[in-house]
């Protein structure tokens, strides 16, 4: 039987080499005159971006972790030509190093379910026939043949899909919505703007599956009534837009978009828009006046793009992944869908893991999964062995996430509850190293970088509140600055025009809420346990200094004495704890205290 | 940085974009596609273009200004010949990204946004570029770095120079 080998090319591997190992495998490939024997492809995102860049061999479902192009002749020559598996390069269980030759029995994917990634990591995203070749496309015909447009919103409804771009809104009530308006023309919108720092699965699944999305949009114009839809994404992901431009392309050469779809009336056309780095524009309605090529501000809402959205026409907007989503619904059935998940979450979420955590990358789980599950079953614990401190999610938008709730089976509302957001799905975990005032000061810089300025709350109010943070994390605040913090973010929350500010200050309250004791170290003993905040800390040269005098030299403050072959000193009172000398000295004699 | 941009050298790439602007002219919401062209074709966005830019659409330059400041993308000068670009995502940031910068500072006396005046140097902090677990990651003249701590900085750049 011929192997196929499939070579990861999401953006996690592709930065550490995977497409030389492509080239690298092809030309290996004609070198031994294997092209009847086995061929190789790129696909889209595995996942397991901490292992990459991963190949896998079938038909044996072969999983390699960590390949460099060196190693493709190995591959070669002992997978491909003597059918044994090349043992260095297989996962490793970590503690007993016991090698694991198949995806499916690596812990990172045994309690993951795949459905808006069902196709990323096996299809080749640049071949629509391979798509097709997975059940593509039937969805489409099924709900142009065979479905009213009130019979496929109903499906949507039933399998209780709700939005997975942050608020989790009802998917087939918002089709619903735009479907009842009244209008002679109508669009379609796909938000792949994900400006969310450490969130990266709607590109992926551009980047692994971008006919899935294609396909849904498709769908959703039939059902509400459009022509034209458009894929809002940013300029800064290349990757995605060549892929997604590509199968746009192939999609319109065999009929699956322009006229006379499929041989049926219906007419859709599909186009991108590009985004040129601008958080708020992920806000819908920011979203539509950036389309029409206008400064990205949000407006006030209502009226809902729904009743008038683009040109001032009703418009759907959903996120990638709920596209990705739609698809197998309309295949399997809503029941099939709604079987999986909590009574009001239904399906699965994806989550970008990151931060301190083993087993870094992208995972889709059944909701109501426990954050212990994804973060010490499916993510393999924290790295180094150290404490876990707490986990972040939903971005800017959320919050941390402590261990006594790890236990909480997570979907929309739970998170919530627990004063965090589901967000788009980022998951950042931290550890004891990691300081929460630095944290919700990062939070908050980022948004007040993003803040469009329309409104004061937002525009002022994140400024007043980055400066007490500041202040904090400087060894300067009173407690009164700490119940301004408070005082403040309420009102900011309550006052703001768009959800950018009305969720700003969620990280600094949520790291109040449950790390005040560390939030009270800097204010009242002007320490910082991580040893983060730089103005509360020290350098200081221990006797591991062998004189070299690097240090004293590099020193923008000219304080740092000491003779040569001996011990150097830094007086502290002159330091700017810029740092310089700590990555200078080539022993590591300078520590932070 | 001063720069000094002459269109009449580059006559033919700006043949080009004048096409390309009449092509879109009557197309809604041309001035983002127009801005996006020029930052690809030129790196940044020149004063010149903005002028072109509002001759063939037909719109006043403050409103050109009014979109291009709003978006983190464009940029009015060009990036230095060295161009480093350090992920300050989340994911990177809890790694020490910030501490990175700080010592690009240390080296080449510029701050993140700022090229320096040779025009040698610049950097740029970006959010997320999507190699969450090679963080915190660094780009140098699109080269991808992962893992990099900021005692490499130095190690890194001695490859440019
Ligand atoms: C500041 C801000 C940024 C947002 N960014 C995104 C984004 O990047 N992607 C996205 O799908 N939704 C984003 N949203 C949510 C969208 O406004 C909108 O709710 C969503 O696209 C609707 O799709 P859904 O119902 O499928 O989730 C953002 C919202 C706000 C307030
Ligand atoms: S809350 Fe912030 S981002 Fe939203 S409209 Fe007001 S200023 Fe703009
Ligand atoms: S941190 Fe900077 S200022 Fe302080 S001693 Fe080191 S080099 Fe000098
Ligand atoms: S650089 Fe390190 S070893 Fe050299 S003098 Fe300074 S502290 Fe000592």
């Amino acid at each position: 039987m011929k192997k196929e080998i499939l070579i990861c090319g999401g953006t996690g591997c592709t930065s550490s080499k995977s497409l030389e190992l492509l080239d690298e495998m092809k030309k290996l490939i004609v070198e031994y005159g294997l092209e009847e024997k086995c061929s190789a492809h790129i696909t889209g995102c595995l996942g397991f971006c901490e292992k990459g860049p991963i190949v896998k061999i079938f038909p044996k479902d072969t999983f390699y972790t960590k390949v460099q192009p060196e190693d493709a002749r190995e591959i070669i020559e002992t997978d491909i030509i003597k059918d044994e598996l090349v043992n260095r390069l297989l996962y490793k269980l970590p503690g007993t190093e016991e090698e694991i030759p198949s995806q499916d029995d690596i812990p990172f994917y045994k309690k993951q379910l795949r459905i808006a990634l069902r196709n990323c990591g096996i299809i080749n995203p640049e071949v629509i026939e391979e798509y097709i070749g997975y059940g593509g496309y039937l969805a489409l015909g099924k709900c142009l043949e065979e479905y009213s447009r009130e019979e496929v919103i109903d499906i949507i409804k039933d399998s209780g899909l709700r939005g997975r771009g942050g608020g989790g809104f009802p998917t087939g009530l918002k089709w619903e919505f735009t479907k009842n308006s009244e209008s002679d023309e109508k669009y379609v919108i796909c938000n792949a703007d994900e400006g969310d720092p450490g969130a990266f699965m709607d590109r992926s699944i551009l980047e692994g599956d971008p006919h899935s999305v294609i396909e849904a949009m498709a769908i959703a114009a039939y059902v509400i009534g459009a022509k034209q839809g458009y894929v809002y994404i940013r300029a800064e992901y290349p990757l995605a837009i060549e892929r997604l431009g590509k199968a746009i392309e192939q999609a319109r050469e065999i009929g699956i978009l322009g006229d006379n779809i499929l041989g049926t009336d219906f007419s859709f056309n599909l186009g991108m828009k590009f985004g040129a780095g601008a958080f708020v524009c992920g806000e819908e309605t920011a979203l539509i006046n950036s389309v029409e090529g206008q400064r990205g501000e949000p407006n006030p809402k209502p009226p809902f793009p729904s009743t008038s959205g683009l040109y001032g026409k009703p418009t759907l907007i959903n996120n990638v992944e709920t596209y990705a989503n739609i698809p197998v619904i309309i295949s399997k059935g809503a029941e099939w869908f709604n079987s999986v998940g909590t009574e009001k979450s239904k399906g699965t979420k994806v989550f970008a893991l990151a931060g301190k955590v083993n087993n870094i990358g992208l995972v889709e789980v059944p909701m109501g999964t426990t954050l212990r599950e994804i973060l010490y079953d499916i993510g393999g614990g924290i790295q180094k062995g150290r404490e876990f401190k707490a986990v972040q999610t939903g971005g800017p938008s959320g919050g941390c996430i402590t261990a006594e709730d790890l236990d909480t089976p997570i979907d929309y509302d739970s998170l919530v509850a627990k004063g965090s957001m589901m967000g788009s799905g980022g998951m950042i975990v931290m550890d004891e190293d990691n300081c929460m005032v630095d944290i919700a000061k990062f939070y908050l810089e980022f948004t007040l970088d993003e803040s469009c300025g329309k409104c004061t709350p937002c525009r002022i109010g994140n400024k007043r509140l980055y400066e007490i943070l500041c202040k904090i994390s400087d060894g300067k605040a009173t407690e009164e600055d700490l119940d301004n913090l408070e005082d403040l973010s309420n009102i900011i929350k309550d006052t703001s025009l768009c959800a950018l500010g009305q969720s700003a200050p969620n990280p600094v309250l949520s790291t109040i809420k449950s790390f005040r004791k560390e939030y009270e170290e800097h204010v009242l003993n002007h320490k910082c346990p991580a040893k983060i905040c730089t103005s509360l800390l020290e350098y200081k040269i221990t006797d591991d200094c062998i004189g070299c005098t690097k240090c004293a030299k590099i020193c923008p403050a000219k304080c740092i004495t000491g003779a040569v072959r001996e011990v150097h000193v830094i007086d502290n009172t002159k330091c700017i704890k810029c740092g310089a000398c700590f990555n200078g000295c080539p022993v590591h004699a300078i520590v932070k205290e | 940085m001063d720069y000094n941009y002459d269109i009449e050298q580059d006559m033919d790439k700006l043949r080009d974009y004048i096409d390309y602007l009449r092509i879109i002219k009557n197309e809604p919401g041309a001035v983002m596609p127009a801005l996006q062209r020029a930052q690809q074709d030129y790196g940044f966005i020149p004063e010149a273009i903005v002028d072109i830019i509002a001759l063939e659409l037909g719109i006043h330059t403050s409103e050109i200004y009014g979109v291009a400041t709003f978006y983190s993308q464009f940029r009015f000068e060009p990036k230095g010949e060295i161009d480093i670009a350090v992920c300050t995502g989340t994911a990177c940031y809890v790694k020490g990204a910030n501490d990175i910068l700080t010592e690009l500072t240390n080296l080449l006396g510029i701050k993140n946004g700022e090229t320096s005046k040779d025009g040698k140097y610049s950097i740029e902090g970006i959010r997320c570029i999507g190699a969450c677990g090679l963080a915190p990651v660094i780009k140098v003249n699109g080269d991808i770095y992962g893992n990099v701590s900021s005692k490499d900085i130095d190690k890194i750049l001695k490859k440019y120079r």
